[in-house]
């Protein structure tokens, strides 16, 4: 049943009409009838706050769950993500580094400093796994996680050292609430990135096999892998910087695509980005109602809703393999 | 002698072994064969107490082996697996020593290191007995373990696949081994295999499985037989007498299969021969 | 020969331990206010010495039980578990409430709900893993990261005041321990030993893996569910003690391995015990006396851990 329902088609159209409830639910009151008559505080509204959020939820959604498709890919994992690679950690130091170095550092320039950790932090996973032997399904995540504990520890200790605590716990939990108009616009750097995956997405695939095997199809593998690496590293620094830490969902959407759909990257890459929209969005409308006035950030939303589904994903497979 | 009887094992809905009865004759070595998925493992397991089965009873001399005290069990029976990598950092000798843990507990006496001694001797591992087990070869490995059971000291010893990964001499070295064992010590063995070649040259019984179940059992000579093996391996299995052994040839017949262009190739290499000689 | 040098290396390590306590209590001793400091000061070696031998003994035979050198009781989220427990405290509680500032009534509630994390963990979900410890880790890490993110919503809640009291707590600490706690502590977790030691021969054994163990005559189910209420028991009174410190038991156990190179628990479990003392005594310094205490020993020591753990992957070609 809800496999037949699971097409790309159906997936926009539900996106769509979550894009326009998310647009009409919030604080300020706005309703769908009111569309052609707003006062100026209401369009204002609209047009600063609700769209641009609305947008930014598309984007950040979308391509951070093509990023776990693309690691999964490229690892052969499907339990590898920006969360159990740790490369959200990475990001999150890059930025305090930056903002240590250079108080008042510009957006770019915080996301420069997270891209490059970033970077550094998801090609170090990758030597990591590469000299182990033991490539366990569980066991690669839990490196992952690992290092990314080492890494949180090391911007704990950052940010004990420089009183800012309670600023990069406030990281820790993304959040839209603060995107708006002025604020948001870094995210469509992420829209070339997305387009260039899309290019190399059969090459992903084939890298996927493997280094010998990639070699015999004449496919240049480290250069494959590294632009894999970079495309990863650059989304998950970007959704850091605007809006924070997201955990789980280049993990679980991915992973629902494929028990609907298979695992060919081509044909899944659109679902993929579709489905992760959809998915941060119901979170971001429950953050918004579930609390009315006040707002849980979507961070948690989505780390609690996903962090549910991922357990489920695990027993699922540990159900197959006994 | 050790009884079974009805033992079953499944797995969800599958039952992997499915009421399983049979016979251990003392002072002998009995081979398990069976295709892929006939469940030889398992069973081996259940009897030595390494799995749970779902139902039925292990009896060793009459004792029912679920009931017994594990470790007075240890110095009943020993059950070497197939060899699990391991990754301490443990030497031949040391290894050899964990045998006589359920006599000493850890705490060796004099006794027990000239036992080690001499299981040591009768492996001839005397010049790698403080080499590190990961720095040994296959068959090096195997006969440390074996030396381990042997250490053990126990009537029955079961061996799940010890061939697995040797090559031809050193599978032969085993098996004589074996061979040895039962006739100088005493010792019953009892062991998983796959190839059955070497099961019709070294055991005395062999009991064959199929999908679970006991397809036949007897002596070697009762169940190397081309009927009953092209039944249980689905294959045309031809059976030949070679030096008095029993030996199954089982390659299809265009294995061997020459065609023209090589009886050609072949003519023309030794004509050219001719010419230079 | 190699065990010549084993026992040779014991030996220096008990001198390291006994010489580094030393001169941590003499250290800048004023003989006007020494009957303040000595006090103070024995006061965390005891704490020290607790902390590292429950850590140093529940990884030991936690890493025997799951045959890997880079898993630890400690990674399976109980810091954040830890860290939960503390934050609702606050949240619900209030920071003048009871339960905050009674430390007994905290120590006892914080290590009651941790015995019963890791147990639930342990137990509960190793039927369904079926022995699979990689899943059961995971798995705990999720569950970890959940209560995790629970812990910080809270704390984005709770007023910037509040927040600064809660902090003190969510570090490890030996500055703060509250002597009256350190009794039965120490009782809880010489306990623990006592019931590891007993039988530590079979450790050894364990350490072949189950097919083996059982073979020659180790009850192995049983006994890892043992086990693992065990070092349940030691990580949660150490936890509730002095906070997490969550790669302490990594860091001192692949040191205690490098250097004995055995797999004989005496040798290892001695080692690591005295290994971890060092380990936090000269943290403990480095903390007290050149941070003039501004950084937690936890951050410390996690940073330490956290990067001999980064070398430890990338210099071992297997794991």
């Amino acid at each position: 049943m809800i496999g037949k329902l699971f097409r790309l088609d159906v997936l926009i159209v539900l996106l769509f009409l979550l894009s326009v409830l998310s647009m009409f639910v919030g604080v300020v009151e706005l309703h769908p009838r009111d569309i052609f008559s707003l006062s100026e505080d209401q369009q204002s509204i609209l047009l600063n706050s609700r769209l641009p959020r609305t947008v930014s939820i598309i984007i950040a959604g979308a391509s951070l769950a093509v990023c776990g498709l693309i690691m999964q890919q490229l690892t052969r994992n499907k339990f590898v993500s920006p969360t159990t690679a740790g490369t959200m950690d990475w990001a999150q130091l890059g930025i305090l580094i930056g903002l240590v170095f250079f108080p008042g550092v510009s957006m770019l320039g915080r996301l420069a400093f997270a891209s490059i950790l970033a970077v550094v932090g998801t090609l170090l996973f990758m030597q990591i796994i590469n000299r182990i032997k033991f490539k366990d399904i569980i066991f690669v995540p839990l490196i992952g996680l690992m290092l990314g504990g080492v890494i949180s520890s090391i911007s704990t200790f950052i940010a004990l050292r420089t009183n800012m605590l309670q600023a990069i716990s406030g990281w820790m939990h993304g959040s839209f609430s603060t995107l708006v108009a002025g604020k948001y616009e870094i995210l469509y750097i992420s829209i070339p990135l997305f387009i260039l995956a899309l290019l190399y997405a059969n090459q992903f695939t084939v890298a996927g096999m493997g280094e010998d095997f990639s070699k015999n199809l004449g496919l240049n593998y480290q250069r494959v892998l590294y632009i894999g690496l970079f495309i990863t590293a650059v989304i998950t620094a970007l959704v850091v910087v605007s809006v924070g830490m997201l955990p789980f969902l280049g993990l679980i959407v991915p992973n629902v695509v494929s028990v609907f759909r298979g695992d060919h990257l081509r044909s899944t890459i659109f679902l993929t980005a579709v489905l992760g929209a959809v998915f941060v969005m119901i979170c971001d409308v429950i953050g918004r109602v579930v609390i009315y006035p006040y707002e849980i950030s979507v961070g948690l939303t989505i780390a609690i809703i996903g962090g549910f589904v991922f357990l489920f994903l695990i027993f699922r497979r540990a159900g197959a393999n006994a | 002698m050790i009884k079974v009887r009805d033992i079953a094992k499944s797995y969800g809905e599958k039952k992997v072994v499915d009421d399983v009865s049979l016979s251990i004759e003392k002072g002998k070595i009995t081979s398990l064969i069976g295709p892929n998925g006939a469940g030889k493992s398992t069973v081996i397991s259940m009897v030595t107490r390494l799995l749970d089965k779902d139902s039925g009873e292990v009896l060793i001399e009459g004792d029912n082996i679920f009931t017994q005290p594990n470790n007075a069990l240890a110095k009943r029976i020993s059950i070497l697996k197939q060899t699990n990598h391991l990754e301490l950092k443990i030497t031949v000798r040391e290894l050899v020593s964990f045998g006589r843990y359920p006599y000493s507990k850890g705490r060796l006496k004099d006794e027990d290191h000239r036992i080690i001694d001499e299981a040591i001797e009768y492996m001839e591992l005397g010049e790698l007995e403080d080499r590190h087990i990961d720095e040994l070869s296959g068959g090096q490995r195997q006969r440390a373990y074996i030396a381990m059971t042997i250490v053990q000291d126990t009537e029955y010893i079961f061996l799940d696949e010890p061939l697995n990964n040797l090559d031809m001499k050193h599978s032969v070295q085993i098996m004589q081994i074996l061979r040895r064992l039962v006739r100088e010590k005493g010792k019953t063995i009892i062991i998983v295999i796959h190839d059955i070649n070497f099961a019709s040259c070294y055991s005395d019984n062999i009991i064959a499985l199929k999908n679970g179940r006991v397809a036949v059992s007897g002596t070697k000579h009762e169940v190397i037989k081309k009927s009953i093996l092209e039944e249980i391996y689905e294959m045309e299995i031809n059976i030949q007498c070679i030096f008095g052994h029993n030996i199954c040839i089982y390659f299809d017949d265009q294995a061997g299969d020459v065609t023209e262009d090589d009886a050609q190739e072949y003519a023309q290499t030794v004509a050219h021969e001719q010419l230079r000689a | 020969m190699l065990r010549m040098t084993n026992n040779k290396l014991l030996l220096i390590l008990t001198a390291g331990a006994i010489g580094a306590v030393a001169l941590y209590m003499l250290y800048d001793l004023n003989p006007a206010i020494y009957f303040y400091q000595l006090p103070s000061r024995t006061k965390r070696v005891v704490a020290i010495v607790i902390v590292g031998v429950a850590i140093a003994v529940s990884t030991v035979i936690f890493q025997t039980i799951v045959k890997n050198r880079i898993l630890t009781p400690s990674i399976m989220g109980l810091d954040s578990v830890y860290v939960f427990i503390q934050t609702s405290m606050i949240f619900f509680g209030g920071a003048s409430s009871a339960i905050v500032l009674n430390s007994k009534a905290n120590y006892f509630v914080s290590m009651l709900l941790l015995v019963i994390f890791t147990l639930f963990v342990f137990r509960y979900l190793f039927r369904f893993t079926k022995n699979n410890v990689f899943l059961l880790l995971l798995i705990g890490i999720i569950l970890g990261t959940l209560f995790g993110n629970l812990a910080t919503f809270m704390q984005m809640m709770i007023s910037p005041e509040d927040f600064l009291i809660l902090q003190n707590s969510l570090f490890g600490s030996f500055s703060a321990v509250d002597e009256s706690l350190l009794g039965i502590t120490g009782v809880i977790v010489l306990l623990c030993v006592l019931f590891v030691l007993r039988d530590f021969n079979s450790l050894d054994v364990m350490s072949l893996g189950r097919d083996h163990a059982m073979n020659l005559g180790v009850d192995y189910d049983r006994k890892v569910s043992q086990l693992l209420i065990v070092i349940a028991i030691l990580v949660s009174a150490a936890t509730a003690l002095v906070g997490p410190m969550m790669f302490l038991g990594l860091l001192v156990v692949n040191i205690a391995h490098e250097l004995f190179s055995t797999y004989r628990h005496f040798y290892l479990i001695i080692g690591s015990v005295l290994i971890s003392v060092i380990t936090l005594v000269l943290g403990q310094m480095t903390i007290q006396f050149m941070f003039d205490g501004g950084v937690e020993l936890s951050v410390i020591i996690n940073l330490v851990g956290g990067v001999y753990f980064i070398y430890l992957m990338l210099r071992r070609s297997k794991v």
